[in-house]
């Protein structure tokens, strides 16, 4: 089988390492570096995956696992772990390239083994642990501008780092490791990240390795921080940044593009010990970086996701994201599908009218990449589940998914029929438990986040006797919407309820005025049409808050002014909203 | 000739402001000689249009073009405005951001490489008058490319609304729902009075003839008249989308000037309709955007066809191909392949004859 595991002994810089290869020699070769306090073991699920396409390279570094504890924190320098290295490369690929992935103490040290010898490396993927030259180049720029943001950054990460300045001092961490910190290391690890504890890791060498592998900050840390080197490096780099990462922040990247030119970040909602706990996602991503850089073929999804992550000067924010718009025929659907189109977003753009719709996608073709039309009634939940499989297998999982396609109705109460409800609640609510339920399901098996965005309406805290069944479906959805951000938020997935208000689209000419004969209606919406558009407010700038509340991932957002005072009024005067309520508006 | 049979009816108060202010009329379409003279007038100024737009370059700023339409229709007897020339350049085309009505006039904003432009003018000369607009674009500008080709069904649109001879007002909504539909914005409601457009006529009377920042007097004199005078009548020279052009298409000369935009890049054609008693048609059809219109379609059919051709070629060369192997077989190679080639040359001019 090409997955066994074949153990051998490689003679590093005064050490014997134990180096541990899977998969067919013949293939590209994978060096996967483990971190502090693991072992290659750490690798194991990642490594599976990876031997199917790939010749997997581990070893133990120098103080972990299987291979020698040499004594003394000179032996730890970055010197000898860069010949331990060289040692482990001739010995398993000696006359090529190959593709380089650290984690933690393993990427610092292969941040600087792409630095000192690129000529080695076809590639390299970076996860959660930083070049220590650009840490500290990072630490004086905060520090000579402290700008409030710079501050926060800068002790985030100096609070990350308690640990460091507890392995400076002597022989405290090794009496620590040595009398039984491996029980509540283990523990730890379950409770805060999530990751139960396997054969392998942690090791059952993880007393000693967590003796032996301090040497590793004493005798790097200080040093590079003092006096950090100028590091750089061509080596296509991709950067992992797990975004509930307890030591390292993920803001550490900024400005790291000047020094490695041909740079990819992708972030993804997990912790530290993201290898464990997203080993699928780790795989998949490795392999696509190493697939795009060695000009193999890629899926469509997959180019896009990696133009996603590249980071370039005229990178727009929504650069390789798909979109998926409902009601994107017109009016905020329309302005909404644009918004993203404009800022790099492929859009997916569907609605009732599939002509409305194929021109919206014409005209976010006109501003962005390509952009898909196709027709959906969102009420009907054989075609969402047809629609959502489309979008999967045509395009891959959305990255923002905006349930927004809705249909108003006025008039009271007792004019209702139970259809009316019944249509008014199909599309304004059913649509959004559809489109959320599917698209939500594919975002949270994916595993990377995503954000889901519900229209709702400010009639969702207004309450009003000329809009009983609109009002009530709305504010359905902003529940739904509290409730969903709720439940997705440990996935990295954002919800958010925009509630615009009046704002002149043509809902107004589709409206049903209900209890009217076909005149007054017709009466009714030239009436409400004249006045929305006299308070003329346009499709466009609620499609900018949408955009904005995806990007800072808002829970609420009003967006008319009307709209913040009625929300602001429901919650200071519940009763004077009671009053307002009476009004007759039909 | 100018003292019109119009002065002679209408109501007492109409015929009392016409025979004050003589020597001014709206234009009558009866008169072919008259509607000829307004034709040369509207000639004239797209020649200017393209004349100026050739020498347009980047670097040249909105006053620039302006004074340079400004020479070129004074040099060839043009006396007097019904407004000056106007340029805009770049997100102004789209008049973004357009607040106070001083922001239409002519800035110091630069033309760049890519950059969309409209050129606007209204010339009098000898009386006759014409109004029209020129959009284009600085090399290659793909939004403006698609805006330009949606323009084409504006002029359709409206002319055909007008000979069913439906209320101004109702067009304008029409318009405004073609507008909504192709996901555009509409852009003459950002004009004074928010016109789609408005009539023309001959010029003319006692007052000076100058320019009053940026319309010229003697316009505003006639378009002041017949705002009073129409408005005794239920109608206005200025066609909008409000109550007062509730009305069926007036009898005249109307400068139509549709303006759609979209993400900071506007296009508008302005030209003359003539309306009569039951029907309407534009004044000329020979003009640079009517051209490029047909040009851009006839290319996209050929376009179509030639895919379409490409096609029936690679099907007739994979039937070429099957053919030789065939052949290939029976021992007769390349005699056969040369009768397949011949088949596959005979297959592909059929295709383009079927295409054209």
């Amino acid at each position: 089988m090409s997955t066994e595991i074949r153990r051998r002994r490689v003679r590093g810089d005064g050490v014997d390492l134990a180096v541990y290869e899977q998969g067919e020699a013949g293939r590209p070769t994978v060096l996967l570096m483990h971190g502090y306090p693991d072992t290659h073991a750490v690798w194991d699920e990642v490594a599976e995956r990876l031997a199917e396409r790939y010749h997997v390279v581990r070893y133990d570094v120098r103080g972990a696992g299987a291979s020698s504890r040499p004594f003394g924190k000179r032996n730890y320098a970055f010197s000898y772990l860069m010949a331990d290295m060289r040692a482990v490369l001739d010995a398993t690929a000696p006359d090529r390239k190959v593709h380089l992935v650290g984690h933690d103490w393993g990427s610092i040290q292969a941040w600087e083994a792409a630095c000192t010898m690129p000529e080695r490396f076809a590639s390299f993927t970076s996860i959660s642990g930083p070049c220590l030259d650009h840490v500290a180049h990072w630490t004086r720029r905060n520090l000579r501008r402290p700008t409030p943001r710079n501050v926060r950054y800068g002790l985030g990460q100096a609070v990350r780092s308690w640990y460091i300045y507890f392995f400076q001092t002597p022989l405290l961490p090794e009496i620590v490791w040595r009398a039984g910190m491996g029980g509540p290391f283990a523990k730890a690890l379950e409770l805060g990240e999530g990751v139960a504890p396997r054969d392998g890791h942690p090791a059952r060498t993880l007393p000693r390795d967590g003796a032996a592998g301090v040497g590793l900050y004493r005798a790097n840390m200080l040093r590079r921080m003092r006096s950090p080197l100028p590091r750089r490096t061509d080596v296509p780099t991709q950067v992992i940044i797990p975004t509930k990462d307890l030591f390292v922040s993920p803001h550490l990247v900024g400005g790291l593009g000047e020094r490695v030119p041909n740079l990819s970040l992708r972030t993804i909602p997990a912790g530290h010990w993201v290898v464990r706990s997203h080993p699928d996602v780790i795989a998949r991503w490795i392999g696509e970086h190493i697939t795009a850089e060695t000009g193999g073929a890629l899926t469509e999804s997959e180019a896009r996701e990696l133009r996603r992550a590249k980071v370039t000067p005229d990178r727009r924010p929504f650069e390789g994201s798909l979109v998926v718009v409902t009601g994107a025929g017109s009016g905020i659907g329309r302005a909404t599908a644009l918004a993203f189109a404009e800022r790099g977003a492929e859009v997916v753009a569907a609605d009732l009218d599939l002509a409305s719709a194929q021109r919206t996608a014409e005209l976010a073709h006109l501003l962005g990449p390509a952009a898909h039309a196709l027709q959906v009634d969102v009420a009907d939940a054989a075609a969402m589940e047809d629609f959502a499989k489309t979008v999967l297998h045509g395009h891959g999982v959305p990255d923002v998914v905006v349930n927004n396609a809705g249909i108003g109705m006025a008039g009271g109460f007792l004019d209702h029929t139970p259809d009316d409800w019944k249509r008014v609640l199909d599309v304004n609510l059913w649509g959004v438990v559809h489109g959320s339920r599917l698209f939500a399901a594919q975002m949270a098996e994916r595993g990377q986040g995503g954000h889901i965005v519900n229209t709702a309406s400010a009639a969702a805290f207004t309450p009003s006797r000329t809009l009983p069944a609109y009002a009530t479906s709305k504010a359905a959805v902003l529940m739904l919407s509290e409730c969903l951000r709720a439940e997705l938020a440990g996935q990295g997935i954002g919800v958010t309820a925009i509630c615009p208000g009046v704002v002149n689209t043509n809902i107004t000419k589709t409206s049903q005025f209900v209890g009217r004969s076909a005149a007054q209606q017709e009466n009714d919406r030239k009436r409400a049409s004249r006045a929305y558009a006299l308070r003329n407010y346009g499709p466009d700038k609620v499609a900018e808050q949408v955009v904005r509340a995806v990007l800072r991932d808002r829970a609420v957002v009003p967006v008319t002014p009307e709209a913040h005072a009625s929300r602001l009024l429901s919650r200071v005067s519940p009763a004077a909203m009671r009053l307002l309520a009476r009004l007759d508006l039909g | 000739m100018r003292h019109g049979a119009a002065a002679l009816t209408g109501p007492p108060c109409a015929r009392l402001i016409n025979t004050v202010s003589n020597n001014v009329a709206l234009a009558r379409t009866g008169n072919a000689a008259e509607l000829e003279r307004f034709r040369e007038v509207q000639r004239l100024c797209y020649e200017c249009a393209d004349a100026v737009a050739a020498t347009l370059e980047p670097g040249v700023t909105e006053r620039e073009a302006c004074r340079r339409m400004r020479r070129w229709l004074r040099d060839r007897g043009v006396d007097d405005w019904l407004h000056t020339p106007f340029a805009w350049f770049g997100d102004r085309t789209a008049f973004q951001g357009f607040k106070v009505p001083t922001q239409f006039l002519p800035s110091g904003k630069r033309l760049e490489e890519g950059m969309p432009y409209i050129l606007d003018m209204a010339p009098v000369r000898e009386g006759f008058s014409a109004d029209i607009g020129y959009g284009g674009v600085l090399g290659e500008n793909r939004i403006w490319q698609q805006l330009d080709t949606d323009l084409a069904a504006y002029r359709t649109l409206i002319l055909d609304l007008v000979r069913e001879r439906r209320a101004f007002a109702d067009i304008y909504a029409e318009v405004d729902a073609l507008i909504d539909r192709q996901g555009y914005q509409n852009r003459h409601k950002k004009y004074p009075g928010r016109v789609i457009g408005h009539q023309v006529g001959i010029i003319g009377g006692p007052l000076p003839k100058g320019v009053g920042f940026p319309f010229g007097v003697r316009f505003l004199q006639t378009i002041g008249r017949e705002l009073v005078k129409e408005r005794l009548e239920g109608r206005s020279p200025l066609w909008n989308g409000a109550r007062q052009s509730q009305h069926p298409p007036t009898p005249g000369l109307w400068a139509v000037e549709p303006h759609i935009g979209f993400r900071g890049v506007g296009v508008k054609f302005e030209e003359l309709l003539v309306v009569t008693e039951d029907d309407a048609y534009w004044l000329d059809d020979d003009l640079p955007h009517v051209h490029r219109w047909a040009a851009r379609e006839t290319a996209q059919a050929a376009g179509g066809a030639a895919q379409a051709a490409g096609g029936a070629a690679q099907a007739a060369g994979g039937a070429a191909q099957a053919a030789g192997g065939a052949a290939q077989a029976a021992g007769g190679a390349a005699q056969a392949a040369g009768g397949a080639a011949q088949a596959a040359g005979g297959a592909a001019q059929a295709a383009g004859e079927s295409a054209e």
